[in-house]
């Protein structure tokens, strides 16, 4: 159990760019890309902003060759955020090894059954899209049009931590001699579903979120997809393959507390980190950056920075920051694409800066990284946690 | 060193009356229909009648199947919750976009959007235990139980947990009914389900269920079987499938002799079966087989059903007619193969051993 688990390839499309290049460039010069919502027709456009992809599907469509109206936007966005790690990699044949495919979302193809909810009993013409409602779907179109056949192709929905938890169960795929080369992450783009879901749960700002900021007002959502390579010491060695970083550590663990909200200490939290800290074999002073989840909703930065504070200790907690001040909360991709910012925080050794946040949280001593930061980065640990009192932590490391 | 996997436990909760352990298809109900509908135990005796007002049918059955396995394998509490569900809590996601559309976006309570994240029944259960551990969901339509299969597998093998609890779930409600006849998917004449592989119509008649397990890297007095080995394939052509069944059971170190029976996914749909007809006429046609959609109903993790089944049939050691579908039996069953394929994707192959 002692093999590394090399990232070969990445690809991420979210609203701060259409590839990992665009996202780098925004991170770094400060970019967000929050805005009001323009591509879904709801009532509540004028209280909520978010994190939307400019870039319309008949434009992807026309891209990719498919026919107008085909496909639901999760598995648009997965297609071109698979694709783009693939040529990273530099893979011409997916099947020319043991690979598999592990995506993860939560809405699937809400965005076209909420749609045509009533309209499929009235004509036939958006039939094509009854079957998109299973969050299977939008992998298994992912699957057909990177070309892989007859292999393992699964689908994980942990809600917000289910891309962090697809990255856990490739590597362990790939650890275990399961897989030799396994594409891990997942997509969700915006729906009515989940504003008007966020917006019940009052958890949703009126304006740009602040992370862990003592007046934060709640989350804005966000749309993306995005996928890592996976590949086995073997296949890196075989294929003489460049290799961007390593999967160290992961752990998952379950708060058992509350069905929507983190326990007050974060206990899950803390168990999650533990377990991944555990498995890279490092100590918390190991970690150079910590990607945090950081909705910006009063109860998980909280809880967070609690966890945080129980890890590393007072005084100790390295630079943090959480990213969702640029690309909204991206649900089930969130774990994906902090996973790829995490790849570039220690390709390029930046530290990201944690926008909007001014004012510290009353309840303890502990700021956000709000500067761009050159440091040299060794250790990212990235944290996900999702509805269920579902936990995750991600360790992506510069060594295997 | 490579742990072995023991089945230690098992709940149903299905369209048959399966959820009294003691029972194995004592009676079995044949509908005429094209849905099937849980056989519902008495939930007051699992759940406060407060909260069971609020839960979602898969909540519930859920409840009680994981429950019953939990109890019988003398477990309060397991290292890992681990479920398969291909649409999760699809009731209320569906009310909650109808109550989008009909009240223009206003007036909605969160409880619906809750219960629609597709991990509330591994959440709920966890938080019912208060277990901490592992905490996965698997949403790959007809795969997604045989997902949580290799996960808890792997984990066990490795010694990473010793006792995991693994489940698959799903409900069956109006709206996803009515669009999935639409695109063929469910029949649309009425089928009588003793008669369904005869039916030359296509579409299934479409069920739901919910099937919990113990599974261990420890054997004790309860267990039912050994976990062997399980395979997924998104795509696989006819003419393939008996070559990977056969590398499948070379790697197992499985002769096709040693298979005592095979349970097929035969759901009666005129453009699918074909997959399994052509095993059952050719690869297996020594092989005594076995089918079970006409008393599970079709639905993604309906192959959490034939687990349940095999499961029974090797602690039990004995095949129920109902479920025969060549002439030929096995006295003593001690290997079974479960091969399942829905609309000829998302192949799973499931190897179970008489401990």
């Amino acid at each position: 159990m002692s093999k590394g688990v090399a990232i070969t390839g990445m690809g991420v499309i979210s609203a701060i760019g259409n590839n990992a290049q665009e996202n780098f460039e925004a991170l770094i010069s400060r970019k967000s890309g929050i805005s009001k919502i323009s591509h879904i027709n709801t009532i509540h456009a004028d209280d909520i902003m978010v994190g939307e992809i400019a870039t319309t599907n008949s434009t992807f469509e026309k891209q990719l060759g498919l026919s107008e109206n085909s496909f639901s936007r999760s598995p648009i966005l997965g297609i071109i955020a698979a694709k783009e790690a693939l040529a990273q990699s530099g893979i011409s044949d997916v099947n020319d090894y043991k690979t598999g495919l592990i995506s993860s979302t939560t809405v699937g193809g809400m965005d076209k059954s909420e749609q045509y909810f009533y309209e499929y009993f009235e004509s036939d013409t958006h039939w094509n899209h009854i079957n998109g409602l299973h969050a299977g779907d939008s992998t298994r179109k992912i699957a057909e049009a990177i070309g892989l056949k007859e292999s393992y192709v699964t689908t994980i929905s942990t809600a917000c931590s289910s891309a962090a938890n697809a990255i856990m169960l490739g590597a362990r795929m790939i650890k275990s001699g399961r897989l030799d080369r396994v594409i891990v992450g997942g997509t969700d783009a915006l729906s009515k579903f989940t504003i008007n879901g966020f917006k019940t749960l009052m958890i949703l700002s009126d304006t740009y979120s602040t992370p862990f900021d003592e007046h934060r007002k709640g989350l804005n959502l966000g749309e993306a997809a995005a996928f890592l390579v996976l590949e086995s010491d073997a296949v890196v060695k075989k294929e003489n393959r460049k290799v961007l970083a390593y999967v160290k550590g992961y752990g998952n663990s379950n708060d058992a507390f509350h069905q929507t909200a983190s326990s007050e200490n974060g206990d899950g939290a803390v168990l999650a980190m533990e377990k991944a800290l555990k498995v890279a074999g490092l100590k918390a002073k190991d970690i150079d950056y910590i990607n945090a989840h950081g909705t910006a909703t009063p109860n998980n930065d909280l809880s967070e920075g609690r966890a945080l504070l129980r890890i590393f200790g007072e005084g100790k907690v390295p630079e943090f920051s959480s990213t969702k001040a640029y690309t909204g909360h991206t649900l089930a991709v969130a774990g994906g694409v902090e996973a790829v910012y995490a790849v570039l925080a220690i390709q390029n050794n930046r530290v990201y800066p944690n926008l909007n946040f001014k004012t510290p949280m009353k309840e303890f001593d502990l700021q956000p990284e709000t500067a761009v930061k050159e440091k040299e980065i060794k250790h990212v640990l990235s944290n996900s946690f999702g509805f269920g009192g579902n936990c995750s932590t991600i360790i992506i490391s510069k060594e295997a | 060193m490579i742990k072995p996997v023991y089945i230690n436990s098992v709940g149903s909760v299905s369209v048959q009356k399966t959820f009294d352990n003691s029972e194995f298809l004592n009676e079995t109900t044949v509908y005429n229909d094209t849905v099937a509908k849980v056989i519902a135990p008495d939930y007051k005796q699992y759940i406060p009648a407060a909260q069971a007002r609020r839960m979602a049918k898969g909540i519930k059955m859920s409840t009680v199947s994981s429950q019953t396995a939990l109890k019988e394998a003398g477990r309060e509490q397991v290292d890992a919750i681990i479920v398969g569900t291909g649409l999760g809590c699809i009731g209320d996601s569906e009310k909650f976009v109808g109550d989008i559309i009909d009240n223009d976006e206003q007036f909605l309570t969160p409880t619906r959007f809750i219960q629609s994240s597709h991990n509330t029944v591994a959440g709920q259960i966890a938080l019912g235990i208060g277990c901490q551990g592992y905490n996965f969901t698997y949403v790959h339509a007809a795969i997604s139980f045989e997902s949580a299969l290799i996960d808890a597998k792997m984990q066990l093998e490795n010694n990473e947990a010793e006792h995991i609890l693994v489940g698959g779930v799903d409900e069956m409600v109006k709206h996803h009914v009515d669009t999935h006849r639409l695109i063929g998917h469910i029949k649309s004449e009425a089928t009588e389900s003793s008669k369904l592989l005869e039916s030359n119509t296509k579409g299934a008649v479409m069920g739901e269920g919910s099937h919990f397990f113990v599974l261990s890297n420890k054997m004790q007095e309860s267990t039912y079987a050994e976990l062997l080995s399980v395979e997924c394939y998104n795509t696989l052509s006819k003419e393939e499938l008996p070559v990977k069944i056969n590398q499948f059971l070379l790697e197992n170190n499985v002769t096709l002799e040693a298979i005592d029976l095979v349970i097929l996914g035969n759901n009666g749909d005129v453009d699918f079966d074909s997959y399994y007809n052509e095993l059952s006429e050719t690869y297996f046609k020594n092989t005594a087989q076995a089918y079970y959609k006409h008393l599970s109903g079709e639905f993604d993790t309906a192959s959490g059903f034939a687990f349940w089944l095999a499961s029974k049939v090797l602690k039990t050691q004995h095949v129920p007619e109902v479920i025969e579908l060549n002439q030929l039996s096995t006295q003593k069953p001690n290997t079974i193969l479960i091969y399942n394929q829905y609309r000829g994707e998302n192949h799973s192959l499931v190897l179970l051993k008489k401990c």
